[in-house]
């Protein structure tokens, strides 16, 4: 087990990640951070209080459940669903950005697609992930990365955040 | 968990689960979109061979809102009523390719037969079976005396309850007995010692003969429906002598805490175990109750059905 970001790393990654997206979407009154639970959710806060200071006024965000949209329910055990909640504003023709922890197969974006694509129709919809491990198995990539961290399929990564875990970092597990 | 047969198969972790995941499908059925294509291609049999309304309706909502497709059948208009046999019916709804079976039966233990044969591989659920269990019925009832009662705790600990009325033929009182306390509430049985069934005293609950004593100390009163199609002997000497000492009505409503509910499964008598006001009246949550059925119906096919218990990938 190796310690891939530490706690500065994934702070410098966030901030970087924030004003990146502002710098990508200059009505930034448009913006809708969407985190998929349960840490893309947090990481979506993290980034939108950032992204306040650096716009100087708030930027709508809520969290995304996509449990019942996933493809592979039926080859996993269940799966508990959590809370979705969407900023006053909606997602109607707005600059959604959807946040998540790790990119990887690319089959939880694809869920969070369709299921965006029930509550709405968006303007554009973006991507920020923390970490980018590869092996996709769907034409998904992300639009805004903190780290590319190239791994084998058998190893593991895993985020663990100060709001759930205690600690800030991302570890690779196995070899 | 691939059957749904009994609250005694159920630990607190996994009833809570399934009230947590209805209370987040509560918000689906709240919002714009109602259809979540979670169990797309699934096939659910409602199998029902007893009358009912709101059970299988709530059971066929929560499925076509879940995207499964649904196969009503019903012992009026089909072969059940010719005499055919549960194993036959069974036979041929796994040869259809049945992924569950929704079943409610007068005998007692039919879902659990149907679970432990190895007639069809589906899984079972009781929509309520003979004098037995109703326990998706106890799922929603508790699922809204936690909306309205707990304060954010997951389970029911200091909650009092009282079940009220014909315990003998019912098996919603069976069911919320052995789910509300799992969950920690305090449950009191009221009614004549005629309708209450043989061993009740080893039942995990208090038991009382007195309406009027009982409703100034509990936070919910749940009325149960006096089975009259049940009842092959004189229990109570004539409906309004029950009505009298047993019946919910508007000067008993008072005696009650200003924010306990009055409950009732459905189908109600009124006027003989419940009056049309309270019924009625802003206390009740009785069509509440049926909206919830269909959040909390649609967690338990979730749960049985979405996800395969193979090992976990990591991610």
């Amino acid at each position: 087990m190796s310690v891939a970001l530490s706690a500065p790393d994934i702070s410098r990654a966030l901030i970087r990640i924030s004003h990146e997206i502002l710098e990508a979407n200059p009505s930034t009154h448009q913006i809708t951070l969407l985190g998929i639970p349960t840490r893309g959710a947090h990481l979506a806060l993290r980034i939108a209080a950032t992204m306040s200071q650096i716009a100087a006024h708030g930027i709508a965000v809520g969290m995304l459940d996509i449990t019942m949209h996933r493809d592979d329910l039926r080859m996993r055990p269940p799966r508990p669903i959590m809370p979705t909640s969407i900023p006053n504003t909606g997602i109607e023709g707005r600059e959604v950005v959807l946040i998540d922890d790790v990119l990887f197969s690319g089959r939880t974006i694809r869920a969070a697609l369709d299921a965006l694509g029930e509550i709405g129709r968006p303007h554009t919809v973006q991507l920020a992930v923390l970490v980018d491990r590869g092996h996709r198995e769907l034409p998904i990539r992300a639009d805004f990365v903190g780290k590319n961290l190239p791994t084998s399929i058998a190893q593991s990564v895993k985020v663990q955040l100060t709001e759930i875990d205690g600690v800030d970092e991302v570890l690779i597990e196995g070899n | 968990m691939r059957h749904l047969l009994s609250i005694s198969d159920l630990s607190k972790a996994q009833a809570i689960s399934i009230l947590d995941t209805a209370t987040e499908l509560a918000r689906v059925s709240d919002g714009a979109v109602k259809k979540l294509p979670t169990l797309r291609g699934r096939t659910i049999v409602n199998l029902f061979a007893e009358d009912s309304t709101r059970t299988r309706i709530s059971f066929e909502a929560a499925a076509k809102r879940l995207s499964a497709d649904v196969i009503n059948f019903s012992a009026k208009g089909s072969s059940l009523s010719k005499g055919e046999s549960l194993k036959d019916t069974a036979l041929t709804l796994q040869a259809m390719g049945a992924d569950a079976v929704v079943i409610r039966h007068s005998a007692s233990g039919a879902p659990q037969r149907l679970a432990d044969s190895e007639w069809m591989l589906g899984s079972v659920i009781n929509a309520g079976d003979g004098t037995h269990e109703h326990p998706s019925q106890a799922l929603l009832d508790a699922f809204t005396i936690r909306k309205h009662l707990s304060k954010g705790s997951p389970d029911l600990v200091g909650i009092r309850v009282a079940i009220v009325g014909d315990v003998l033929h019912s098996r919603v009182a069976r069911s919320n007995v052995l789910l509300l306390t799992l969950l920690g509430a305090t449950v009191t049985l009221v009614a004549p010692p005629t309708l209450l069934p043989v061993g009740v005293e080893s039942w995990p609950v208090k038991i009382s003969y007195d309406l009027d004593s009982v409703l100034a100390t509990v936070d919910v009163v749940m009325m149960l429906r006096v089975q009259q199609e049940r009842m092959s002997d004189l229990f109570f000497p004539n409906a309004r002598e029950y009505s009298r000492y047993f019946g919910l009505n508007a000067d008993r409503l008072k005696l009650m805490s200003p924010d306990s509910i009055v409950m009732h499964p459905g189908p109600m008598n009124r006027g003989l175990e419940i009056a049309a006001e309270v019924a009625d009246s802003a206390r009740s949550v009785i069509v509440e109750q049926v909206a919830n059925g269909v959040s909390v119906r649609m967690a338990i096919l979730y749960v049985l059905l979405a996800a395969q218990p193979l090992e976990a990938g990591s991610k």
